[in-house]
């Protein structure tokens, strides 16, 4: 039997450092544990400063005893390779274990052990826990602001639908997909706007929207079995012959007078809020400031002196100033320089606020990829034939995209966690909501829920956006 | 503009303001003019982004460095905080901390002191402030050890390439700065004294501190949520950063004889710092800009004194949206400038 060093634990005698330092180290956290599930302190005896440092003290000694290099079993190396590679880790290692042992019973007992969620009043909350009736009963709000509760499907329908038709997509097959660019730029953002606009704004006009899908839908039925040497002219007159028909003979009367179906109920766009208004904003913003940033970033590039200096004053001035003062701009200054009966809703100057300042963002994220690709790219393009637009749509943005999808990704995030600024002109999407539901008189003192809330709401949207950009990133990358 | 009656000019600027500002750093009231509550504003948004780019550094290198630790708990514990607080809007944070977590802080009578003289109330974080007697002797001895640690450091770099000695720069700098204002106090006659918060009275229900240095929740609130939020970019920035140095550089330094400190001092930092600055001057610039989210919770920065309550005041939202924005502007171009140049001076001088 060899002399025991504890100074410096080696293979030699390995199991008896093993199981001392495994004691110890348990010993330390049960102490914890004990000290912060059942609130005993095992070490009360002992003067308040030693009892608070005496488990850190035994943690550290467990540790380094079962720190032996190379010594055969497998756990122990793994555990010493990551966590304990040295005192100063292994110091950093227990603090993190503590503290991880001490938050836990606090956070469990306010998020679930003593929250409330029964009931629907304030009077239920009587725990030291969180208030999850409140959420519970503010849900809709959150969700919807101020539009009203019955006809709230209209939201929820035009969403599915939206998100069911997003998803063509992976349902296409392969002599398709070189159609869905087009599908994605072009024809869904118009049915994404047709919806948002007719469906859930409402209003009569609602009836020009339902006419248009009626007939839309029969003409493309009935398309399918007109010969394809007519198709073209068959789709330029019927689809729109029948619309009018519709319109103007057969129904428009009818309807109105009788009153067999009743419009859709006008909600004007300051009633819109809660979460499907940051959708709604994010989206249209995300689909409007990627073309506009394109355009910037190749005319920062562009051989023109003049679209080159008006594209970098433009980008650098959007740059330069914060979000809230360029909302403020176009809340009380844009009216002032339209003529005076003119009219722009709010909810369309906000979106066209935001699309342009993140357009800026945009356009240095893309310039940058057209920077990185080797001016090979540019001449092989042009020893081809191709004139500009040939080259920049063919070979240089396709490279040059993919180089910058993290960038774009992060723009758009960025965009994503702006929405709630649009406060300042008085919309209220979730975060607003949340303000004005605190100050509710019966609903005081929750703060913390609905920040909670919307924290996690937050955190799962940008969360998979950014995995989802990982995915994309990883899908197009190619070894250059 | 002319059918709605409205003139254009400046001239408000020099007219009374009549209306009070909370926080201020330059003496101001209802009696100044706009112009200088326009200043009471611009100092406070200057006031609050170079606290939140001290902390935002301070955090974000080393949760940065803590990302790439070989100690998976601590790895991990850095990025949980990075991916958290990344992806949280910045003003539902600023919210959280102003409206949720500092409002469960104890009203004045119940504080606890922290160290016997802070005292961290829901009215605000009260220090300890000092009276100075014969300021500018003790300013004028630490611009005089600035000036001299300029010249070693010179001197030291000189040294180096000619002779290939290292001077220690860093001793030597710090002795100067203590040693110069510590003979400003001893022979220059500058002291100052500690003046603690005292509670005071003020009606029947109402305690506040006087003396001291009060600084308001709102300032708390806003400097935690801003620097918070953009330590994770600077944290991402600095990861990228070391990591982008190359390993063979680590191991050829090691190969040729140096400690691991000259190895992180004099290959990877340099190296790493160049891949490190661009980005983190953006982020610089973006906590600028985010500060103005301040008008959310009643901060009175640039946007809530100027462009919230005198342009209501005045109603002239052409002018003064006008200036708000160019100030925000001319402010982002001097950092980018500044960072641009200390950008150009460490990038590698191909010859």
């Amino acid at each position: 039997m060899q002399k025991i060093n504890f100074l410096s634990p080696d293979k030699n005698n390995l199991y008896a450092y093993l199981y001392t330092g495994i004691f110890l180290f348990l010993v330390s956290v049960f102490d914890v544990s004990l000290n912060s599930f059942l609130s005993i302190n095992l070490t009360s005896f002992l003067p308040e400063s030693i009892s608070f440092i005496l488990p850190l003290i035994i943690g550290f000694i467990g540790l380094h005893l079962i720190r032996i290099e190379y010594s055969g079993i497998k756990s122990l190396d793994l555990l010493n390779k990551n966590i304990n590679t040295n005192s100063f880790n292994a110091f950093l290692s227990l603090i993190i274990i503590f503290v991880i042992i001490k938050s836990l019973p606090p956070i469990l007992s306010w998020f679930i052990l003593d929250a409330n969620i029964a009931g629907d009043s304030k009077d239920v909350c009587t725990g030291t826990g969180a208030c999850w009736t409140y959420i519970k009963i503010w849900f809709n709000r959150f969700m919807y602001g101020m539009y009203p509760n019955a006809e709230q499907w209209r939201i929820n329908l035009s969403f599915i639908s939206l998100a069911f038709l997003g998803s063509v997509g992976y349902f296409a097959t392969e002599k398709y997909k070189k159609y869905l660019t087009l599908y994605y730029v072009v024809i869904y953002p118009i049915i994404a706007f047709l919806f948002i606009f007719f469906f859930i704004s409402g209003g009569p006009i609602f009836f020009d929207f339902s006419y248009g899908i009626i007939a839309a839908v029969v003409s493309i039925i009935i398309g399918f079995f007109i010969p394809s040497k007519y198709k073209m002219y068959y789709f330029i007159i019927v689809p729109f012959t029948f619309y009018i028909l519709l319109k103007y003979v057969i129904f428009y009367e009818e309807l109105f007078e009788l009153g067999k179906l009743e419009a859709l109920v006008w909600v004007e766009t300051g009633a819109w809020g809660g979460l499907s208004l940051t959708f709604i904003v994010s989206f249209f913003c995300l689909i409007f400031c990627f073309p506009v940033g394109l355009f910037l970033s190749l005319g920062r590039r562009s051989d023109l002196q003049i679209i080159k200096y008006i594209s970098i004053g433009f980008i650098e001035f959007w740059r330069g100033v914060p979000l809230i003062t360029v909302l403020f701009m176009s809340s009380v200054m844009f009216p002032m320089f339209l003529p005076e009966d003119m009219f722009i809703d709010k909810l369309v100057r906000v979106i066209i606020a935001i699309s342009l300042f993140e357009a800026a963002y945009v356009a240095e994220v893309i310039r940058g990829g057209l920077q990185a690709l080797p001016r090979g790219q540019y001449d092989a393009a042009k020893s081809l034939g191709m004139g500009y637009w040939k080259m920049h749509i063919f070979v240089i943005l396709p490279q040059a995209l993919k180089l910058v999808i993290p960038g774009i990704a992060n723009t758009f995030l960025a965009l994503v966690k702006d929405t709630p600024l649009i406060f300042v002109v008085g919309l209220l999407e979730i975060v607003g909501m949340l303000n004005l539901a605190k100050t509710n008189p019966d609903w005081l003192g929750f703060a913390m829920e609905g920040y909670v809330f919307a924290s996690i709401v937050f955190f799962i949207i940008c969360y998979a956006m950014s995995k989802y950009s990982y995915n994309l990133e990883q899908k197009y990358k190619t070894d250059r | 503009m002319d059918n709605r009656g409205i003139t254009f000019g400046y001239g408000f600027l020099s007219q009374e303001s009549s209306f009070d500002v909370q926080f201020s750093l330059i003496e101001y009231d209802g009696s100044h003019s706009y112009f200088r509550a326009y200043l009471v504003g611009l100092l406070n948004t200057i006031l609050v982004s170079v606290i939140g780019i001290i902390f935002a550094t301070v955090i974000g290198v080393v949760v940065g460095i803590a990302r790439l630790s070989n100690n998976y708990l601590i790895e991990r514990t850095a990025a949980v905080y990075v991916e958290f607080f990344r992806n949280i809007p910045l003003l539902l944070q600023i919210f959280f901390w102003y409206f949720a977590a500092l409002r469960a802080l104890p009203l004045p009578q119940d504080a606890d002191p922290m160290f016997g003289v802070f005292f961290l109330t829901i009215k605000g974080l009260f220090v300890p402030a000092f009276i100075w007697n014969n300021l500018d002797i003790f300013v004028y001895s630490i611009i005089a050890a600035i000036i001299s640690i300029i010249f070693v450091r010179y001197y030291a770099k000189k040294k180096q390439e000619n002779e290939g000695k290292q001077t220690p720069v860093l001793l030597i700098s710090v002795g100067l700065l203590t040693i110069l204002p510590l003979l400003s106090f001893l022979f220059g006659g500058s002291s100052f004294i500690v003046e603690i918060p005292v509670l005071n009275q003020l009606s029947q229900n109402s305690y506040n501190y006087t003396g001291g240095l009060g600084l308001p929740p709102e300032l708390i609130a806003l400097a935690l949520a801003l620097s918070l939020y953009t330590a994770t970019f600077i944290a991402e920035c600095v990861r990228a950063g070391v990591q982008g140095v190359g390993k063979g550089q680590k191991e050829a330094a090691a190969s040729i004889g140096l400690t691991p400190n000259q190895v992180l001092k004099l290959v990877i930092m340099p190296q790493a710092l160049r891949i490190i600055i661009p980005p983190t001057t953006n982020q610089y610039l973006n906590l600028t800009k985010n500060s103005s989210l301040a008008a959310a919770i009643a901060y009175p920065d640039l946007v809530l004194v100027f462009a919230g309550t005198a342009l209501m005041q005045t109603g002239r939202a052409i002018e003064i949206v006008s200036i708000t924005m160019l100030t925000y502007l001319s402010l982002s171009i001097t950092i980018s400038i500044f960072m641009n140049w200390y950008n150009k001076k460490i990038a590698i001088k191909e010859k």
